[in-house]
């Protein structure tokens, strides 16, 4: 019964499931590992209170304050984009026409560019080109937004994560029965007035889920943010758009790279790395729900 | 719950309405349609102007005559000196920018990189497209989500403080940071999306393929290896692609487990810099509209065409796999 080709067949097919088991346990080690170390530090203290004695006492609540005003501002300037850009692609141009590719494709690409080149190009058009030019028509040329400043940081944030959130809302969309469509046209409604009352407020789910996981990507994202605004170590808060912010990912990079005392600083690190990781697990589990819960009304509710 | 969007919207629209109220609504419909229609623009412009500012940076070097006393298109590529063949030194009294060491540290991180990633996650997605039963689905698919989701700089930290460790202990390389130690991190960044790509070109097979398989006496991994995996093979390709894609640009685990040393070696234990790396190293403290800088905006520009270019012929393979499978289903 047990001949060599079906023998062979399932120890192939035994190789795929390891290779499962490994790429799930990968996740585990480096979550347990995290947590094990993280949570040893932990306290209200720390998240509440200001670095103390060069990064070896003290808490992280500056860092987690910039984090927040930066994803906030990106929010701002992210979701009515990616919003508009899907509502365009699924409302308004025809199928398959050659703009819609055009878009779609501008949308893929965009998602492949490295963070570092957008913290290039943060560099370079957003501070050397809009905010010199800024400087030079308003502020007589003193240095005000030409430098690393939230602003600019949350900006080049936004583009990055703008393919996600213009995916999320595409699949909402998608999950919209036609008929609800009609029937407000049927009513007399404008194409704006449907998209306002009928497939926005449907479509709430998905951009609730583009949001989240934009924002889960942009409160770990390092590279883009590194030369646009973020600092290792400020005294005070950001409070201006042209201030610069403590972010918690640069934070966890310095604290390792160029920490003069790496052993006295290892729990706070680990800690940091921990508060980072619930953040974005936190948000990006938020967004998964919502999505399970969107995709069953696609299979179920037409 | 459902239809709450429709029952609140129906009334507010009804027909007999005053004819200026109405004409407001025509002049909103045309003003939103402006503004939607120009948002839609706003993502090809990014990718435009992402284009021309980093291409205006880079240029110089191409160009200037200033930078062409520190740097040509020469020196970048060719041996500079007789006893300084291939260096990376940017600042020093006499900067020195050779790429050749950059190029051949990305190229060995990446290669290690997608040699672990690849394996592992396409027989991942073969095993939880084809054998798996659902509640082991219900475990990998979040799995890989949650993975996808740990910041790369996160990634970079275990690397540098727990994964060298381990594999310096085990196999007492000189170098604790080397080229290994990055690649093994970076797989954990490509195995998504390896994994992600690969396993949607797989569940696109049409059932029908695996049952005509079956009717014919053959046995599941027979169907999975000789009907599947050929028929899917052009999105396990595109996957491979984006992955490289993925790889060659990701910036903050290379940064911090590499070593970071411009070194033009050919071993994979020796420490390595790769062009994201030198770029993220390098640019906070350059001086703006030095040779340094508009050689970072030229590092810049190579990586964003390269993973401009994968990124193409990755979608246009995955596009040409689902009008395969549609035709034939």
């Amino acid at each position: 019964m047990f001949d060599r080709t079906r023998l062979a067949g399932i120890f192939f097919q035994s190789l795929t499931a390891v290779a499962c088991i490994t790429i799930v346990a990968m996740m585990v080690i480096i979550l347990g590992n995290i947590l094990i170390h993280g949570i040893q530090r932990l306290s209200v203290g720390f998240l509440t209170k200001a670095p103390m004695a060069g990064m070896t006492s003290g808490g992280i609540f500056p860092a987690i304050f910039g984090t927040f005003a930066l994803v906030l501002l990106m929010t701002i300037a992210v979701i009515p984009l990616g919003v508009a850009t899907a509502v365009y692609m699924h409302e308004y141009a025809p199928k398959r026409s050659r703009m819609v590719h055009l878009v779609r494709l501008a949308i893929q690409n965009l998602a492949g560019v490295p963070a570092i080149v957008f913290g290039l190009f943060g560099l370079g058009f957003f501070i050397e080109f809009i905010g010199r030019g800024m400087d030079k028509a308003f502020f007589g040329g003193r240095l005000v937004y030409g430098q690393p400043a939230i602003i600019w940081a949350a900006l080049t944030m936004a583009l990055l994560t703008l393919p996600t959130v213009v995916v999320a809302t595409e699949e909402a969309l998608r999950a919209i029965p036609q008929s609800y469509r009609e029937v407000a046209y049927s009513l007399g409604a404008t194409r704006w007035q449907m998209i306002r009352r009928v497939v926005l407020p449907q479509a709430v789910g998905g951009i609730l889920t583009g949001g989240i996981l934009a924002i889960s990507r942009g409160s770990g994202e390092v590279a883009p943010v590194m030369f646009t605004g973020a600092a290792y170590f400020l005294p005070e808060l950001p409070t201006r758009l042209h201030n610069q912010f403590m972010e918690l990912g640069y934070h966890v990079y310095v604290m390792t790279t160029q920490s003069p005392d790496v052993e006295a600083t290892k729990p706070i690190l680990y800690s940091t790395v921990l508060v980072l990781l619930m953040l974005t697990f936190l948000l990006n589990f938020t967004a998964i729900m919502i999505r399970a819960r969107i995709r069953r009304r696609l299979r179920y509710g037409r | 719950m459902r239809s709450s969007g429709v029952l609140s919207a129906s009334p507010q629209v009804t027909v007999a309405e005053p004819l200026t109220r109405r004409g407001t609504d025509a002049l909103n419909d045309r003003i939103a349609a402006l503004v939607i229609k120009g948002s839609a623009f706003v993502a090809i412009l990014a990718l435009i102007l992402i284009f021309v500012f980093i291409g205006k940076e880079a240029l110089p070097v191409l160009t200037s005559p200033e930078v062409h006393e520190e740097v040509s298109l020469r020196s970048l590529f060719m041996p500079q000196t007789p006893e300084a063949e291939f260096t990376w030194q940017p600042v020093s009294e006499h900067p020195k920018y050779s790429l050749m060491p950059l190029l051949a540290g990305t190229l060995k991180v990446t290669v290690i990189a997608v040699l672990i990633a690849i394996p592992l996650s396409v027989s991942g997605a073969i095993f939880t497209a084809e054998f798996a039963s659902p509640w082991a689905r219900e475990i990998i698919k979040p799995a890989i989500e949650i993975l996808a989701g740990i910041p790369s700089v996160v990634v970079g930290f275990f690397c540098l403080m727990v994964v060298a460790g381990w594999l310096h202990s085990a196999f007492g390389w000189t170098y604790r940071l080397n080229a290994i130690t990055a690649g093994v991190g970076l797989a954990l960044a490509v195995i998504p999306i390896v994994y992600t790509v690969s396993e949607d070109a797989f569940s696109s097979v049409p059932q029908a393929y695996r049952d005509g398989s079956m009717a014919m006496g053959a046995s599941n991994w027979q169907t999975a290896s000789r009907v599947v995996l050929p028929s899917a093979m052009p999105g396990v390709l595109a996957a491979c692609v984006l992955g490289f894609g993925r790889a060659i640009g990701e910036t903050m685990i290379v940064l911090m487990a590499s070593g970071n040393a411009a070194v033009l070696s050919f071993s994979a234990t020796d420490s390595v810099r790769t062009f994201s790396a030198t770029i993220a190293a390098e640019l906070g403290e350059v001086v703006v509209g030095s040779p340094h800088y508009f050689v970072l905006f030229f590092v810049g520009a190579f990586l964003f065409i390269l993973t401009f270019v994968t990124n193409l012929f990755g979608h246009w393979w995955v596009g040409r796999l689902q009008k395969k499978l549609q035709g034939a289903s």
